[in-house]
């Protein structure tokens, strides 16, 4: 059994509730941190090595600490609860679940910031998870933890939810702040950035709902011994969203030293691939990461056991690695199309780009057009060029990240399965009705039904 | 239809412009909207956003701007009940195709059109956020998950009866 910090008590009966989070432990954190000061705060954080679990893995401290102070003026703590992210669904989880875990990490997060006044930026659709999170922004009130003069601590806090209504640009923390502000979510130009001039052209702190949660056992167990969970960078626990061919979809936490052989066989997590299949391929961390075929997935290009972690995720760079991203899991197994999978992305962001930009614009749409055509049967061997050269024209030419993460999953899907494509070129018709199979990517495990 | 929201709901429209910073009442757009939305018709119509941009003293196209880049907002009529089935990789990896040809057989309509007594619209939406529990869909305020043919027609069902109960 690996730790458990943020779901230790997710299965405790009505946890839901303030009274059974209380009881069970809960703002206890909050008790302690209003007992330290906003920097003592911050420095915990630093010292747990926790990275940002939106998907940029960036260090919270070390962020936390670029917020400027200018006398006078409001800063702001904004939860980014946008999740839109193919293949991610673990904010939710954590709202709909324990939604204290967060409202508390908010409140340590918000004094440690000077932030009076919190907004939770969730996305539109899930109407219902914003409505347990007011039922428990209203008890967490109710209990004098938000509101004036906190604990007696001279703190002032107020928190807000904001529902979006439907736009993964949105999840782009200047975007977010956009639509924050009741316009249309076309990210910002950086810098400023929001720790200088966010919210309203306040600085401002934008954080994952699973960082700002993990700010809890930080504060609990301390910062040091957050630390020593996990391997190197990555320390602490992770929630990773598994979804596709395994056995069991769902949310699992994870304390980054288990490999990905154990994560997707072991039946405490995926437990194998569904149907007694073999496994093909593996999105690790949120549709916008690189694609790995089993073999590297598995073992890196070294041969080396690969582990659900930050590093070991990437080791091998894009060439022969991927990325932790934001946890989101999705598991192919030998009778999915990997071109008809990449095309679902590429139409995915193709329909999410906000437009501002015309390499994003205009490239996203050449790659859900060439790739329809690849996935219809109408592709040409040089369609495979052009896409190429269609994502690399896109890469690291826009104003924001939307841009590589559309580019990234067709190079990827490329690189790996080049013969798939020219077996959807070369077979128009077959590859209608058929998918091409395992090949050589074969899954290195004995698989026993 | 009246395009008026209730005194109710103009107390909770100024509830919400509190949460903002003074002068910011601009942010309460998207909860107004959806609110509007829910109240008038399931859609949002060129008068309905008027009246909107008029509660909140904005420019009318403020208002238009936001509500067509929103996949959530319809700015064209739409059934009682909406589909919205996602059809983004992990979804289709567990057979939303399926679903998807299923729902057009069995309401006899193609993905973005309405069935003739007005009850049912079918749409596609990318990711949802439920990939784990897939296929899926959303129907207003909720999420339909773990869909198989049987569990349409259950909602299908459900609807007729409440749509039934409701005239
Ligand atoms: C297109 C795009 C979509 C994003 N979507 C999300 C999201 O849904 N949730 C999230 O927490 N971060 C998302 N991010 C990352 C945020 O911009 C930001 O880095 C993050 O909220 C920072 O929080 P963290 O440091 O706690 O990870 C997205 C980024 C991009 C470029
Ligand atoms: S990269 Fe795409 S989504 Fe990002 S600002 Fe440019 S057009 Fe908009
Ligand atoms: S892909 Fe359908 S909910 Fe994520």
């Amino acid at each position: 059994m690996s730790v458990k910090l943020l779901l230790e008590k997710a299965h405790v009966e009505g946890i839901k509730s303030y009274e059974v989070y209380r009881r069970e432990g809960g703002y206890r954190a909050a008790e302690k941190a209003f007992k330290l000061t906003p920097a003592e705060i911050t420095e915990e954080v630093k010292k747990s090595g926790l990275r940002g679990r939106g998907g940029a893995g960036f260090p919270t401290g070390l962020k936390w600490s670029f917020l400027a102070k200018p006398e006078g003026v409001p800063r702001y703590l904004v939860c980014n609860a946008d999740e839109s992210e193919p293949g991610t669904f673990k904010d939710r989880y954590l709202m709909e679940f324990i939604p204290h875990i967060l409202i508390e990490g908010m409140i340590i997060s918000s004094f440690a910031l000077g932030s009076n006044r919190s907004y939770i930026y969730i996305r539109g659709e899930y109407a219902w998870v914003a409505d347990i999170l007011e039922t428990a922004i209203g008890e967490a009130r109710a209990n004098g933890w938000l509101g004036k003069n906190i604990q007696n601590s001279g703190f002032d806090c107020e928190m807000y939810v904001h529902r979006g209504a439907g736009a993964y640009i949105c999840g782009e923390e200047t975007a977010l702040l956009e639509s924050l502000e009741g316009k249309r979510g076309n990210p910002r130009i950086k810098p400023p950035f929001p720790a200088v001039k966010g919210l309203y052209g306040c600085p401002t702190v934008v954080n994952n709902v699973e960082t700002l949660a993990a700010v809890v056992p930080i504060i609990n167990i301390t910062g040091e011994e957050y630390a020593k969970i996990g391997v190197g960078r990555s320390t602490g626990t992770k929630l990773i969203s598994a979804c596709g061919n395994i056995k069991k979809p769902g949310i699992y936490e994870i304390d980054m030293t288990i490999s990905v052989e154990e994560f997707i066989y072991s039946d405490e997590y995926c437990g194998g691939i569904a149907n007694g299949k073999r496994l093909k391929a593996c999105i690790p961390g949120g549709s916008s990461v690189p694609i790995l075929p089993a073999n590297l997935l598995l073992k890196t290009a070294k041969g080396e056991t690969r582990y659900m972690n930050y590093e070991s995720l990437s080791d091998g760079g894009f060439a022969t690695g991927s990325m932790m991203g934001s946890g989101g899991f999705i598991v192919l197994d030998e009778d999915q199309c990997v071109v008809k999978h990449t095309y679902t992305l590429s139409r995915f962001y193709w329909h999410e780009s906000c437009g501002q930009c015309s390499p994003c614009r205009e490239g996203t749409g050449w790659l859900e057009k060439i790739m329809r055509n690849m996935e219809n049967g109408k592709g040409t061997m040089s369609d495979i060029d052009l896409l190429w050269d269609v994502q690399r024209r896109i890469e690291g030419n826009t104003i924001c990240p939307l841009g590589d993460a559309a580019a990234w999953p067709v190079a990827a899907a490329i690189r790996h399965f080049r013969d798939e494509f020219e077996w959807h070129v070369l077979n128009p018709e077959k590859c209608l009705t058929e998918n091409y199979g395992l090949a050589h990517y074969a899954d290195p495990i004995q698989v026993t039904t | 239809m009246k395009v008026e929201f209730t005194a109710e709901q103009l107390k909770e429209i100024d509830k919400v412009i509190e949460r903002y910073p003074e002068g910011r009442q601009k942010s309460a757009l998207l909860h107004v909207l959806h609110m509007a939305q829910d109240s008038f018709g399931g859609w949002l119509s060129v008068p309905v956003m008027d009246y909107v941009a008029s509660l909140l003293k904005l420019e009318p196209v403020e208002v238009y701007e936001v509500a067509s880049f929103y996949s959530m907002y319809h700015i064209k009529p739409v059934g009682k009940y909406v589909f919205e089935v996602c059809h983004t990789g992990p979804c289709m990896i567990n057979g939303c195709d399926n679903i998807i040809n299923y729902i057009k057989q069995k309401l006899n309509i193609d993905v973005g059109e309405t069935t003739e007594d007005g009850l049912f619209t079918l749409k596609t939406v990318e990711c949802l956020g439920a990939c784990g529990y897939a296929p899926m869909m959303q129907l207003g305020d909720h999420y339909k998950e773990h869909l198989t043919p049987q569990r349409v027609d259950e909602i299908i069902e459900t609807c007729r009866k409440e749509a039934a109960m409701a005239s």
